[in-house]
């Protein structure tokens, strides 16, 4: 390699091996824990990692290492990081890739690739890590110098992180890893072409102020978005002084508290009836942070006709993607809600609207039937809040049990969410919950699950149990597909294909298995009994809740129809 | 309508592949892209040329270009005054009668025959696309063996008299 004009000057070149540089530069990002699994190509780095005094946690599926990640991440914000082999081992990454960029979730990952000499040759365990990774990355990277280490994982903590936060992949080609190179101590980012846009416009903030003013029946949507810029307490200040009502998207949960006075509800495909008529009704929409997806809007035709649109979002594509905005704000969440509270404008004549839809709350509140000697999936959900006050933090998977869990648990605090929103990916859930133990140890962590995906993912029991991790573990055991078999009961005559879990394992002798404590719960009073043992021991445990097959996700508002059509009220 | 973007990238490995990646990811329609070094070592000019419902979708594909991390500037130039150019060869089959009537084609559109063999000439034409078209147009009849174009390349004018939506190519 070839010295550089500042050690030349020293004398004294410092070399070392790539994956030794890349080491030093992730202590440099101050990385706590790497989730990975390890083969062939990341040999040298594994080598490097043995004594570089950065904890690393084995998953036992690069997918499950992945979605650690990502939960690791949605509770600390800091990126979380992954080293997965070339070949097959990155090819089982692109799933949490793909759901990590969709929902904004900051990711480092490094996946192992054949020696330069080789690639293209269709060498052992090589795969076009790039080619395949591209459209599910924020960027992505291939090291073509070892010296370039520093540079390269820098600027990958920064893009992660900044802006609006996604993965980003570094491949790393195992002569990269081996090779020595000068250490760049101080490494330059060179990004030209990447220059997030933090601070919104004044006079757009202005605008908004005098629409508040004008507005009888404001509204505030919150996304994740807030979440991400930790502007919580601002939205809380903001909503409060302009008196303007919330309601929360699928993946803003917890970044308003439930409990609060302006809190209306989740809005949506399964939202409450209050929020999604608030949406229908509203004279003046704030959107903070979400992005209009299509299980929020329904059919776009008549999603929010009356309202004056407002959208403050820190990714100018999501403004005007979906939804014809006549504000646009492009700016950081909390910048722009500290600028709009400062402003203190006039504030909105809002009474008699936030009555109605207290009213409607009232009215038309989230219901289900209790049956004696039947367990109902929401019941458990209302225990689980109960049980925890609606300040643990949850992870879900998808399905009927993640809309139960959105609906029932009641969110009190921020960052205690993590859920598959975007990609809506099965088997999220477990390896999820590990990340969010390991960012959080104090915390109680419980994830919802269901019996179809907690089978996509089940070998990070072993995580768990290795770890002792005292993740609470809550199957909500229908039998089924439940959130396919409901589409199938609406939309298909009740014909049931392939979506009936007739044959399963016993998840208690699994779990006992692993050495992790288990029950299975069948009535009301076993599961009130279950759950309280549970959140007493501190140690993994997992509870098979036997619910009843038959029970829907309500309300609902069916695929093609506007928000204000909801079924199952 | 057609829209024309043009990009100043980063040449790293890759920026390519991430370009028309994220044309079939949001299946926008390329109609010619074109891509070559510019006056800046380590930068890269592209041309893009698409196909769009509407203003819309333009400043859509605009503002996802404009995220891409090694794209530094994005430049929706559809209607302002640039200098827009193709260049096309055309072999068109060439016998000894209709020899003299294609060289009196070629003079008015600037055209210039490149290569010539017993029954066929290869010409080279540059232009704007619709010049190019309508050159091929009168070709036609005498028989295209082969024809290549390369997309549309183009910059701004150096002035830019109105911001107003007025076309101001040049006929040459
Ligand atoms: C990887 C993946 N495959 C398929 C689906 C489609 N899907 C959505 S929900 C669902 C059913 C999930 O069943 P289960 O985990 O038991 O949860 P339940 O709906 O019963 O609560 C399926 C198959 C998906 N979201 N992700
Ligand atoms: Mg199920």
């Amino acid at each position: 390699m070839q010295k550089t004009a500042l050690a030349e000057r020293k004398g004294d070149a410092l070399m070392k091996s790539g994956a030794d540089i890349l080491m030093d530069s992730l202590k440099k990002e101050s990385v706590e824990v790497i989730f990975g699994y390890p083969g062939g190509a990341v040999l040298p780095i594994y080598d490097s990692l043995y004594d570089a005094g950065i904890p690393h946690i084995l998953a036992r599926h690069e997918q499950g290492a992945i979605h650690a990640a990502e939960g690791y991440a949605r509770i600390t914000g800091k990126p979380g990081v992954v080293i997965a082999t070339s070949g097959p081992g990155a090819t089982n990454i692109v799933t949490g890739l793909a759901d990590a960029l969709i929902d904004s979730i900051p990711l480092v990952v490094l996946t192992g690739q054949v020696a330069t000499g080789v690639i293209g040759t269709d060498a052992f365990q090589e795969a076009d890590v790039l080619g395949i990774t591209t459209p599910i990355t924020k960027h992505n990277y291939q090291v073509r110098n070892p010296k370039d280490f520093p540079r390269i994982i820098k600027e990958a903590f920064y893009i992660a992180s900044s802006g609006r936060p996604g993965p980003v992949l570094i491949d790393v080609p195992k002569d990269m890893a081996v090779l020595a190179a000068e250490v760049d101590e101080d490494p330059v980012v060179n990004l030209p072409g990447y220059q997030p846009k933090l601070t919104p416009n004044y006079l757009q903030i202005k605008k908004l102020g005098e629409e508040i003013a004008k507005a009888k029946r404001p509204l505030i949507l919150a996304g994740a978005g807030v979440l991400i810029s930790k502007a919580h307490e601002e939205l809380k200040t903001f909503a409060e002084q302009q008196h303007i009502p919330v309601v929360h998207t699928l993946l803003g949960l917890g970044g308003f508290p439930a409990n609060h006075p302006l809190f209306i509800g989740m809005a949506g495909m399964h939202g409450v009836y209050a929020a999604n008529m608030a949406l229908s009704k509203c004279d003046l929409l704030i959107n903070i942070g979400a992005r209009f997806d299509d299980r929020l809007t329904g059919n776009l035709n008549h999603f929010a006709p009356l309202a004056a649109v407002a959208h403050i979002d820190i990714d100018p594509v999501e403004i005007g993607k979906n939804v014809p905005t006549q504000i646009p704000i492009v700016g950081d969440a909390k910048e722009a809600l500290e600028m709009l509270i400062e402003q203190n404008s006039e504030k909105a004549e809002s009474e008699e609207w936030i009555k109605q839809l207290h009213d409607w709350n009232k009215e038309f509140p989230l219901k289900y039937e209790r049956v004696e000697d039947r367990l109902k999936p929401q019941y458990v959900l209302e225990l689980l809040h109960q049980e925890t006050k609606g300040e643990a933090v949850i992870t879900t998977d998808v399905g009927q049990h993640q809309m139960w869990a959105a609906q029932y648990y009641g969110f009190n605090k921020p960052h205690a969410w993590v859920t598959s929103g975007g990609l809506g990916t099965m088997g999220f859930g477990l390896p999820a919950a590990i990340g969010a133990q390991l960012a959080k140890p104090d915390a109680v962590v419980a994830s919802i699950v269901g019996d179809g995906g907690f089978q996509m993912t089940l070998q990070e029991l072993g995580v768990i149990a290795e770890l002792g991790l005292p993740i609470k573990i809550i199957i909500i055991n229908n039998h089924a597909l439940g959130m396919v078999r409901q589409w199938q009961q609406t939309f298909y005559n009740e014909r049931y294909s392939h979506s009936l879990l007739h044959s399963q394992p016993s998840f208690v002798k699994l779990a006992e298995a692993y050495g992790i404590r288990a029950f299975e719960i069948h009535t009301e009073q076993e599961a009130k009994e279950k759950m309280k043992e549970a959140f007493a021991l501190n140690e993994p445990v997992l509870l098979d809740f036997r619910v009843e097959q038959g029970e829907n996700v309500y309300p609902m508002v069916a695929p093609g129809k506007g928000l204000h059509e909801m079924e199952g009220v | 309508m057609k829209g024309i973007i043009t990009l100043t990238v980063m040449n790293r490995p890759g920026v390519l592949n991430r370009i028309t990646n994220l044309f079939s990811k949001r299946s926008y329609n390329i109609e010619s892209i074109t891509v070559g070094s510019s006056e800046q070592p380590d930068i890269s000019r592209i041309t893009v040329v698409v196909q769009v419902e509407n203003d819309k979708e333009l400043e859509q594909i605009t503002k996802q270009l404009n995220k891409q991390i090694d794209i530094i500037k994005v430049m929706n130039i559809t209607n302002q005054a640039i200098v827009a150019r193709e260049l096309a060869l055309v072999k068109v089959t060439a016998a000894t009668q209709t020899r003299s009537e294609i060289y009196s084609l070629i003079e008015p559109f600037r055209g210039s025959v490149v290569d010539i063999s017993k029954d066929s000439l290869v010409i080279q034409i540059t232009g704007e696309a619709e010049k190019i078209e309508a050159f091929i147009e009168l070709l036609r009849p005498y028989g295209i063996k082969e024809l290549t174009r390369t997309g549309t390349t183009a910059f701004l004018r150096g002035t830019q008299k109105t911001q107003g939506t007025a076309k101001n190519f040049s006929i040459v």
